[in-house]
């Protein structure tokens, strides 16, 4: 019989963790030390958990919490589908049967899994930056007061398309089976970085400002639509690799044009991270076309749909487009203008290039790509 | 009335989580049954008696209780079933480690904690102890009560928790409480190892029994063996087990219930109850 001597330690000192930890590989203990309390605390230990005491010899208890219980897959390779009664269990770990099981639209690797995720969580975390420090809050504004307006309207228009960027994964995200970890873990700093951009933007606004600028019926047309998809796939296509993808160009624009410092740098920033969510999506959706082509005809159907229930909206509010052409401009030169409208202009085209481009990798034709793209919304996310 | 009903004693919220979940557990498994909650054990032994309900979940005292009204009105009592942790308890009664109290007598003329007045384990048990070592509670010892639900015969902790929190505080000399709670508080970390010492360890006692009168209804035996029968392997089961307590169901006994029975002839704790009923 194995015989564990405790010394002097008592059970209300961790004692029992030695007399577990012998009962794991014995049926048979002897336990002797000298705590004084030992002969109360051993058989009151043993009654409650089930092991039976005679004397100072433990007979271990028949009953086990991991009966039935099972591994919650591989910790290195997420599981094609993760069954919903693994729960909040970590991918790896060993799950008591029974666990509540939580309602989890998104089970299938399939529906949402990029081989990538991992790397693009690890670059997104080791890329945040502190809006404190990493913004010249107090680099000179030089410009017009009109031009500033014009600054103000762009970040109103920001602010409320970045929020829309933040809660449309967010929706996804509380659907998302933890079980794949990475995908979660990168939606999560796609979220914080939302946050960020919203913060900065807002910052931005109110730096000469008490008010922000308007928010339009059409604006927030375009971006409700992308609340109402139910479907991950598709709402993230049309949100990370069209909204976004477009956004990238939007912000690019930004920091090229931008008349101050401060402007430029809130929007260099904002594309950096924007640049790994239109990453994260081109991923996982070439992924998921790869073993379900169709998918790619439920995605076309998608903007076409999109389009048709954004036709009797205005899209693009003018405001905005004219904000962005004096934004260009800096000041209400004529000549100035006029190039701050030609850079709007191709911007424009920039972003119709930039989303042919992304249809195409993910294996739509240079037609149907350059066809999509045209009834990519107006309000650009 | 077609339901198979079972009273139970509603001394924290966790009661109807439990009784609900057994509940579903006899219905899938054709039993139609349902459980009437009481504030009171008392309460509950007088509808046991009415027929109100067909089995009671009783305390040790509740037993005694139901198992001596029954006597006196020509019935019998009879304990079916009871947890693997009713069986085989002691209490305990701690000293300060630093306190001068050796022995039981040495209490002579002190103050002891003890739980509620109801309390077989934190009370009743102790004081027999001390009664039976010719230290008479009340007479040579003053007796310091922590009523924490009374009525609810020391289910709730609150009591033994606070007794040790006034031995701690140096209010009262001694505290009593259940063996297993000493672990338990110092789990808590109210009761620092080596802070106190174990003065005294009563004689072994059962705790609670799943009491029928006159043999129950024909349903009776269903009940039984589907309690008997419930396993820790089952997972539908298990989180009720561990929240009341026990790895599995044994048989009733009652011989367990010798020192609480002269713990209550010492004190007369049942006489005016008993009398007016």
């Amino acid at each position: 019989m194995t015989t564990v001597d405790l010394g002097d330690l008592g059970f209300d000192e961790g004692g029992h963790l030695l007399v577990a930890r012998a009962l794991a590989s014995a049926a048979e203990v002897r336990v002797v030390g000298t705590a004084p309390t030992l002969a109360v605390d051993l058989p009151a230990w043993c009654r409650a958990k089930g092991h039976a005491c005679a004397g100072n010899v433990v007979t271990r208890g028949p009953h086990d919490r991991r009966v039935g219980a099972e591994r919650a897959g591989q910790i290195d390779a997420p599981s094609e589908r993760a069954p919903k009664t693994w729960g909040l269990a970590a991918r790896g770990a060993l799950v008591e049967a029974g666990v509540p099981v939580l309602d989890l639209a998104l089970v299938n690797k399939r529906e949402l899994w990029a081989d990538d995720a991992a790397r693009l969580y690890a670059q997104a975390a080791a890329a945040q930056w502190d809006p404190q420090t990493a913004i010249p809050w107090d680099a000179p504004v030089t410009h017009p007061p009109e031009v500033e307006d014009a600054v103000v309207q762009v970040m109103t228009y920001l602010i409320e398309n970045e929020t829309a960027a933040l809660l449309v994964p967010t929706r996804f995200l509380s659907k998302l089976h933890p079980h794949f970890r990475e995908v979660m873990q990168l939606l999560a700093i796609q979220a914080a970085d939302e946050a960020r951009h919203i913060e900065v933007f807002t910052r931005r606004a109110r730096l000469r400002r008490n008010e922000l600028g308007l928010s339009t019926v059409g604006g927030q047309a375009s971006l409700a639509t992308l609340f109402d998809e139910p479907d991950f796939a598709i709402a993230s296509f049309l949100l990370s690799v069209l909204g976004e993808g477009s956004f990238l160009s939007l912000l690019a624009f930004i920091r090229d044009h931008a008349p101050d410092a401060c402007t430029r740098a809130v929007a260099r920033l904002a594309g950096q991270d924007e640049a790994r969510h239109v990453a994260f999506g081109l991923a996982h959706l070439g992924q998921h076309l790869e073993q379900e082509p169709s998918l790619r005809e439920k995605l076309a159907a998608a903007v076409e749909r999109r389009h048709a229930a954004l036709a009797n909206t205005a899209g693009l509010n003018a405001e905005v487009f004219d904000a962005l052409v004096l934004l260009a401009a800096g000041s209400w030169e004529p000549q100035a203008l006029r190039q701050g409208h030609a850079a709007v202009v191709s911007l424009v085209a920039d972003m119709d290039a930039g989303r042919r481009q992304r249809l195409q990798r993910l294996g739509f034709t240079s037609d149907d790509a350059a066809a999509l793209s045209s009834l990519h919304t107006r309000n650009f996310m | 009335m077609s339901d198979f009903i079972l009273g139970a004693v509603a001394y924290d919220a966790k009661v109807v989580t439990i009784w609900d979940g057994f509940r579903a557990w006899f219905a899938e498994r054709g039993l139609s049954f349902d459980y009437v909650l009481y504030t009171s054990y008392e309460r509950q032994v007088d509808a046991h008696l009415r027929g109100d309900v067909h089995v009671a979940w009783n305390s040790p005292l509740a037993w005694i209780q139901v198992e001596r009204l029954a006597k006196k009105h020509g019935r019998t009592a009879q304990a079916i079933a009871m947890r693997d942790t009713d069986r085989d308890l002691t209490s305990v009664i701690l000293v300060r480690a630093d306190s001068p109290v050796k022995s039981i007598a040495d209490l002579r003329g002190k103050r002891i904690g003890v739980g509620a007045a109801d309390s077989p384990q934190a009370t009743l048990i102790p004081l027999l102890a001390l009664s039976d070592a010719g230290v008479e509670p009340g007479r040579d010892v003053e007796v310091q009560r922590h009523d924490v639900l009374l009525g609810k015969h020391g289910d709730h902790i609150g009591g033994e928790r606070d007794a040790v929190k006034a031995l701690l505080a140096g209010k009262v000399d001694a505290a009593c409480l259940i063996d297993g709670n000493r672990l338990a508080f110092a789990r808590e970390g109210l009761l620092a190892p080596n802070a106190t010492r174990v003065l005294h360890q009563t004689g072994l006692y059962d705790h609670c029994n799943m009491t029928v009168l006159d043999g129950g209804p024909p349903e009776t035996q269903r009940f039984r063996e589907l309690l008997l029968g419930m396993s820790y392997d089952d997972p539908q089961v298990r989180p009720l087990l561990d929240l009341e307590g026990l790895k599995a169901w044994l048989p009733g006994r009652t011989k367990g219930y010798a020192l609480l029975e002269r713990a209550v002839e010492r004190f007369h704790t049942l006489d005016p109850w008993l009398a007016v009923r």
